[in-house]
């Protein structure tokens, strides 16, 4: 019996969707409908449970109540095959792919023709090449994943879901990992896509990309749908507000920068991997007291080791002088601790493993770096765990972690205010140097904006200040200069205010200024 | 060293890797499939100790083959609950089985036969015998080949022939059938095997099972065709050789049969300090002629004979994220 109100205009239809996790409503009577041909956006902040409702939709969880229609359907979907048999294709943001297998095995596999490999592969073969002209998804069918970019690993997700003949592909945060021109492509395809009567389902964060791509645009926010909109009606503004639930601001208010004296200069920093590979080679800048040195560029290009190499945890070779004196890169004295004596902060890039321990209280977390600061001294033999809480206390007053409890192991708070206790942790040291690696990643844009401004604040007392982020955004509206990084090398330095994204992309992708009139 | 002392060496070089190669084969199904299994010692033992038991007790080496496969299954079965179903430590699982096989083998046989712990020696229909290949008899007098193929090729148990056999046979599984492909990625990245919609579960429990089963070819031989009973502690470390050809062989089929022949090589020189010091003129301690094997094995893992990289999700047991 179908449900009244099925409409078989719509792709996808769901109804008062739940889903709890114990105590945690991460799905609240959620109603969607996502009309067929359409690209549909869906944002919201983290934890907003976007994750939750996709893999509801893929079969991963089952919904406590609530009902989906497909095509004006009733459909349920127990399991990932029912949802591959039901039309729908999911692109995770880290991808499902066997590293040492070939494209056509991967998108063979689950979905072969019969016992023997011999005539799925040569099918997959002719779809391929029929799907690869269709949609500019063009990939060597017999080459390996683990030697293809991340894009073209993306094109293979993408393969593999239309060769099981998806009607509905759901890409989760497609564009993390992407260069600008590659994100630009993927775009390019999904619009291929909906033209020949596709339906895409777009989860991402970024509104830059919901207002270039989608028709229409759905907002979550703590566990419910806020709203539906027609994307060419509404604005960047209005949809962070729906997000985050009160007026946001997108563009960082910040004077312009009053350069003073070189804090930092780094001379041709060179730092080789575990397996000898050379991941940084020969770095060299400056930065200036009172001044933010934005560093972009792919993941991966040499950025983590820079910053490992000037925060004592990577051994380096070259040369690094901080306000004149010159530190060690290796050996004796090359350590966290003692750099953040010479007066380096460093927020590392991923706060999980390296910025806090999980399993302990957010006071304990606190003290890491700073154990043996005077202040926390009760005599020589014991700690002053009493000021170490309180001085947490104040710490996550000033810098707003909710919820404000010191106690309370790091692991149960969430991502943006993990981030607010690292960053309270090392800049309230006063450093004179302060690295930062993605100061905003899993953190919600209610906290990216205080974070940023933390940031320019910082700058502004005259600290010298190394970001280094993969959002091309953040980069832009922080930097005061900006260095793009390839492969290991500084491909230029640009000023923010006066370049583009497209010259920014090319230096990301590794065309150097020589190219560039080629390349234009 | 003349012809006829090589060909004896060879003759034994086979009959001794033919129970490694089961032991290997066994392993690289299971291993193959991200389930690490250091269990393979355990599972030839309760096989050569069950299989020598019923042959004895039905006079049928046919029963007791099967009731060695049928143990060594149980004992896979074991591991595959604990690795797998309840997302145990492997490792410690498969140390664990090798323990109780270790005094479950001595006190079944014990409580049997009351002959301390051995199985009574087994004859005629009890056991494999040899058998002659066509016409080695009568190309016996080929010069260089026919004393080869009579001496070394022909004349050995069915079951070194059915081990030959595998070899192609799991190559033939592993590259060219769709379970050879899913074997392989559930060993690779369960996640995208997951999320093609095939029961990551279901895979790693047949791949265990072959395992089981192979296993239980390997003890099975062991008892009833290599020798003519169960002892102690009699498949001695094959087990954990096995592993070591595994690696030797990076977990492919057909480097598994060159290293299994090398490293029963080695055991046929050990058991023939003479000839080995009539080659290299210096008296060799046969402890030197075992230890082989794990020394290659170590300069493999050292990285001294190229690189081999374990399939990627061994070890780990399956959750499925978000």
């Amino acid at each position: 019996m179908a449900s009244v109100g099925a409409d078989a205009r719509y792709a996808i239809e769901l109804k008062g969707i739940s889903k709890a996790f114990g105590p945690v409503q991460a799905n609240k009577d959620i109603h969607i409908a996502v009309p067929k041909g359409t690209i549909h956006g869906i944002i919201g902040e983290n934890g907003a449970g976007k994750s939750t409702l996709m893999s509801i939709l893929y079969g991963f969880y089952r919904a406590d109540s609530g009902e989906i229609f497909i095509n004006g359907k009733p459909t349920a979907i127990p399991d990932s095959q029912s949802a591959i048999r039901a039309g729908i294709g999911m692109v995770f943001q880290h991808f499902k792919l066997v590293q040492n297998f070939t494209v056509l095995e991967n998108v063979v596999l689950g979905a072969e023709e019969g016992a023997l490999l011999a005539g799925s592969l040569s099918k997959a073969r002719r779809v391929l090449t029929d799907l690869s002209r269709e949609y500019e998804l063009d990939v060597d069918p017999d080459a390996v994943i683990e030697d293809l970019s991340v894009g073209h690993q993306q094109r293979v997700e993408i393969l593999k879901a239309l060769y099981r003949q998806a009607d509905i592909l759901i890409l989760d945060e497609p564009t993390g990992v992407l260069t600008p021109a590659e994100a630009d492509h993927l775009f390019r395809i999904l619009k291929g896509l909906r033209d020949q009567g596709k339906t895409v389902i777009l989860i991402t964060h970024k509104l830059r990309e919901i207002m270039e791509t989608t028709d229409n645009v759905s907002v979550m926010r703590r566990g419910t749908m806020v709203g539906t909109v027609k994307t060419s009606e509404s604005s960047p503004e209005e949809l962070a507000e729906l997000m985050v639930g009160r007026k946001v601001l997108l563009e960082v208010e910040k004077a312009p920068a009053t350069p003073g004296a070189v804090v930092l200069k780094v001379d041709d920093l060179r730092v080789r991997d575990e397996h000898g590979v050379e991941r940084l080679k020969g770095v060299s800048f400056e930065i200036r007291a009172g001044e933010i040195l934005g560093i972009a560029g792919v993941a991966g290009n040499g950025q983590s080791e820079l910053l490992e190499a000037l925060g004592g945890i990577a051994a380096a070779t070259g040369r690094i002088t901080l306000n004149g004196a010159e530190l060690p890169l290796s050996g004796a004295g090359a350590d966290g601790r003692s750099r953040r004596k010479a007066g380096i902060a460093h927020v590392p890039e991923d706060r999980q493993a390296l910025g806090l321990i999980m399993d302990f209280a957010a006071w304990e977390n606190v003290a890491f770096g700073y154990h043996d600061a005077p202040e926390y001294q009760k005599n020589a033999l014991f700690m002053d765990n009493d000021a170490l809480r309180a001085d947490t206390e104040r710490k996550m007053a000033t810098f707003d972690v909710r919820p404000p409890i010191p106690t309370l192991a790091a692991k149960n708070f969430s991502g943006g205010n993990q981030q607010k206790i690292v960053v309270a942790r090392e800049i309230e040291r006063n450093p004179d140097l302060l690295l930062i690696g993605q100061p905003t990643r899993g953190v919600d844009i209610g906290a990216i904006e205080f974070i940023h401004k933390q940031i320019v604040a910082l700058r502004d007392q005259g600290k010298a200040i190394l970001l280094v982020s993969v959002e091309l955004d953040e980069i832009r509206s922080l930097s005061d200069r900006v260095a793009v990084m390839f492969d290991g090398r500084i491909m230029g330095l640009r000023d923010p205010e006066t370049t583009d994204e497209r010259e920014l992309g090319l230096l990301m992708a590794g065309i150097a200024e020589g190219s560039k009139g080629e390349a234009a | 060293m003349d012809y006829a002392t090589l060909l004896q060496l060879l003759d034994t070089t086979l009959r001794l890797a033919t129970p490694l190669l089961f032991a290997c084969l066994a392993g690289l199904y299971s291993e193959r499939a991200g389930i690490f299994d250091i269990g393979l010692e355990g599972k030839m033992l309760m096989a050569a100790m069950a299989s020598a038991s019923v042959a004895f007790l039905t006079g049928s080496v046919w029963v007791g083959l099967l009731a060695g496969m049928l143990a060594s299954l149980l004992m896979a079965g074991l591991h595959g609950i604990a690795s797998i179903t309840f997302r145990g430590n492997q490792l410690i699982s498969g140390v664990a089985l090798n323990f109780v096989a270790s005094g479950i083998t001595v006190l079944i046989a014990q409580r049997l036969f009351g002959q301390g712990g051995r199985t009574p020696p087994l004859a005629g229909e009890a056991r494999f015998s040899s058998i002659t290949l066509p016409f080695a008899e009568e190309l016996q007098g080929v010069p260089v080949l026919g004393p080869l193929y009579y001496e070394v090729i022909s004349g050995h148990p069915l079951l070194v022939y059915v081990a030959l056999a595998t070899v192609p046979l799991t190559w033939w599984v592993l590259y060219r059938t769709r379970f050879g492909l899913r074997l392989r990625a559930v060993g690779e990245n369960p996640a995208a095997v997951d999320t093609a919609g095939i029961s990551v579960v279901g895979l790693r429990f047949a791949a265990v099972a072959i395992t089981g089963i192979l296993c239980g070819l390997a003890g099975a031989y062991m008892a009833t065709a290599l020798q003519a009973g169960f002892g102690r502690e009699m498949t001695a470390g094959r087990g954990y050789i096995a592993l070591a050809a595994l690696i030797f062989a990076k977990w492919r089929p057909v480097a598994a049969l060159w290293a299994c022949l090398l490293f029963g090589f080695f055991q046929a020189l050990a058991l023939r300090p003479d000839v080995v010091e009539a080659v290299v003129q210096v008296k060799v301690p046969v402890p030197f002629l075992d230890a082989l094997p794990y020394v290659l094995t170590v300069l493999v893992l050292a990285g001294f004979v190229g690189k081999a990289i374990p399939p990627r999700a061994g070890g780990e047991p399956y959750v499925k994220e978000r």
